[in-house]
């Protein structure tokens, strides 16, 4: 019993990164955008959230600066893109080479330091109730924090008018601009908060996950949340079920290397690699009858005056 | 103050031709500031970048050396592109290359096999190269997977089949535990040009890959059919061009480009199989591919170009403790400038300092 809420709880730790940034980049291609950056902008994150919270020894100021600094990189994406109407699959890329490299020079003086990681929230009685107790209450901020706001975007994107507006130019930016609606601002709002997910998602990892920061230690989880977006078809509710099979991956092969199964680790490892294909291939065919995906993703728009 | 884009009535090609020396020298100067950030003298880190290594002969053939890969795997991508077929996993493909062809090297190794060895070990580079390009291809011809995220997955599969492989079943029993396979054999080995030389046969192949994109591009059929879906999928579709027969031939090619530069790099430079074969050459010659217009003799200059920042990555982290990243840095702001000076084929920039109203329905 130990075990499984053990296992639980790890996968819950490992699913909130992968929930985070798909969030982000969720409403960012719900407005019509398509950026493939956000390894790029998680990885900048971990380095300057751990930065942040090693320099300042707090959890909190780690956490804001890597979502300023997903937010900065996003912006740059923005301003390619939207502004300067550059092709979003090249930008993406770029986006995600700079940050590998951005993130390495920022984090080489802090390789080797060590931070005591984001506390476990305790509350007395309920935290100690056996099973639940502590797989409900008795996780970091962060956990609650990618649960609260992957509601919040259902409740923005479905239950208000701002958020019919930005699936509007998602759908139909041709239609949106005649309507009106600033397009551009829309989805560069949107691209901006996708940045500050991602940011967060990548601090998540120095800050909670781990207590140290190593080069490259995002490990594709970036392109991992992208292919999430897809596998929940844009829809919030699929994506927390996607990111939480997904963590469960994750996890299940790390107790199964650690339980010496024979085979070799570096195959447990492509596991979730592997099943980021499968699942895309499944549903990519389940969905025959005609895509869901916001119809103008990827496209780019260039308002005529 | 706003910034508003003109449509041009026609691509313009004079800065089609310059925008990626604009580009160049963005960066030039963007890095200056960034060597400054860093509290280095910024004439002195761009010489040590980009003059030093063209000063003496053993760095010269060392930037023919690193542009080898680069240029072939990015004129594989270059074909890919132009189809708008997005191939990000060469890194993969030219792992998997390597590993393909290693397998025969490691089963020949101490026999008596002839000279048969090294074309043989070339053929299986690069065509585990393209069946491994054929995985996202299909998958997205198929099924309709995004083979963006499929191709790059598989990437980091490929890695850990190499680092399995070298840790395991080919790791050189005399190799004091280290991750590697023993030294191929002299059969196994890419001979090189020079004798004591660094510079290598694959440099050769690797031009003759350029002049054969060159043809194929300008000269054949499918080389139109391969730019008309890119450009005007409508217009293919009517010209009964095959959209998905292109995409997997794409692929294909572009894998299979990519897996025989890492058999190349595995049996000539490196000399032997191990982790970390590659210092990202699969990633950096998306970059080679846009910064050469996605044009042949241009991804060659451009090959060329982005081997001359390894290299002098590598001395100004040697003489000038400038961090490697420093060079990764430099390349994203490149691709960053490349596309953005792109726009300006398409687009006039104008700055508007009265904000005007946007008259809805416009048109």
């Amino acid at each position: 019993m130990v075990l499984v809420e053990a296992i639980i709880l790890s996968v819950l730790a490992a699913s909130t990164p992968l929930l985070l940034a798909a969030t982000g980049e969720l409403v960012t291609e719900r407005a019509g955008v398509l950026n493939l950056g956000v390894e790029g902008m998680m990885i900048v994150g971990a380095a300057c959230g751990f930065g942040g919270a090693w320099l300042s020894g707090s959890i909190i100021v780690g956490a804001l600066c890597g979502i300023v600094a997903g937010m900065l990189m996003s912006l740059i994406f923005a301003f390619m893109t939207l502004g300067l109407a550059v092709n979003q699959v090249a930008t993406g890329l770029a986006l995600t080479i700079l940050g590998i490299g951005l993130s390495g020079l920022i984090g080489a003086r802090f390789v080797g330091e060590r931070i005591t990681t984001a506390p476990k929230l305790s509350i007395p009685g309920l935290s100690d109730i056996p099973l639940v107790g502590r797989i409900l209450f008795g996780e970091d901020a962060f956990v609650y924090l990618s649960v609260a706001l992957i509601v919040a975007v259902w409740w923005f994107l479905y239950r208000t008018r701002a958020g019919l507006v930005l699936r509007a130019c998602g759908d139909n930016h041709v239609s949106a601009h005649a309507l009106g609606y600033p397009v551009l601002r829309i989805r560069m709002l949107a691209v901006l908060f996708g940045g500050a997910c991602a940011g967060l998602a990548g601090a998540y990892l120095p800050l909670a996950y781990t207590p140290f920061f190593i080069p490259g230690m995002t490990a594709g989880r970036g392109w991992i949340a992208l292919a999430l977006v897809v596998f929940a078809s844009w829809r919030p509710g699929r994506l927390v079920i996607g990111a939480y099979l997904f963590g469960a991956v994750t996890i299940l092969q790390l107790h199964a290397q650690g339980a010496g199964v024979g085979i070799p680790s570096q195959f447990m490892s492509a596991l979730p690699y592997l099943a980021t294909v499968i699942v895309l291939v499944l549903l990519s065919r389940a969905r025959t009858g005609g895509s869901t995906a916001p119809a103008a993703l990827g496209t780019v728009f260039v308002p005529d005056r | 103050m706003q910034l508003v884009l003109e449509k041009r009535a026609e691509r313009s090609r004079t800065i089609a031709l310059v925008s990626p020396l604009i580009a160049i020298g963005l960066t030039l100067v963007t890095m200056s500031v960034l060597f400054a950030v860093l509290g280095k003298n910024p004439l002195t880190a761009l010489g040590v970048y980009f003059i030093a290594p063209l000063t003496d002969g053993y760095s010269l053939q060392e930037i023919a050396v690193k542009a080898t890969p680069l240029v072939m795997i990015a004129i594989g991508l270059s074909l890919c592109y132009l189809a708008n077929a997005w191939n990000i996993g060469a890194e993969g493909q030219f792992l998997i290359g390597a590993v393909a062809g290693s397998w025969i090297a490691v089963k020949t190794q101490g026999t008596e096999a002839g000279h048969w060895v090294l074309p043989a070990m070339l053929v299986a580079g690069a065509a585990a190269g393209a069946l491994y390009a054929l995985i996202p291809a299909l998958c997205r011809v198929k099924f309709g997977a995004s083979e963006i995220l499929t191709s790059l997955m598989l990437v980091y599969v490929a890695d850990l089949l190499l680092d399995y492989l070298v840790r395991g079943p080919w790791r050189d029993p005399a190799g004091f535990n280290f991750p590697t396979t023993a030294e191929f054999d002299p059969v196994a080995t890419v001979p090189v040009l020079i004798e004591g030389g660094r510079l290598h046969l694959g440099s050769l192949i690797a031009l003759i890959v350029v002049a054969g994109a060159f043809v194929l591009l300008d000269r054949t059929i499918k080389g139109f059919e391969i730019r008309v879906v890119g450009v005007a999928p409508r217009a293919a579709r009517f010209g009964g061009f095959n959209a998905n027969q292109l995409v997997l031939l794409t692929f294909a090619v572009s894998g299979a480009l990519a897996g025989l530069s890492g058999i190349i790099e595995v049996a000539g430079p490196v000399g032997h199989l191990q982790p970390g074969i590659s210092p990202g050459y699969g990633f950096t010659a998306i970059i080679v591919a846009f910064l050469g217009r996605l044009n042949p003799i241009g991804i060659l200059i451009a090959g060329l170009f982005l081997a001359l920042t390894f290299i002098g990555g590598e001395q100004a982290q040697i003489t000038m403790k400038i961090p490697l990243d420093v060079t990764k840095v430099f390349q994203g702001i490149l691709l960053f400038y490349v596309l953005a000076c792109d726009s300006l084929i398409l687009y006039r920039f104008k700055l508007i300092f009265t904000s005007r109203q946007v008259q809805s329905g416009a048109g």
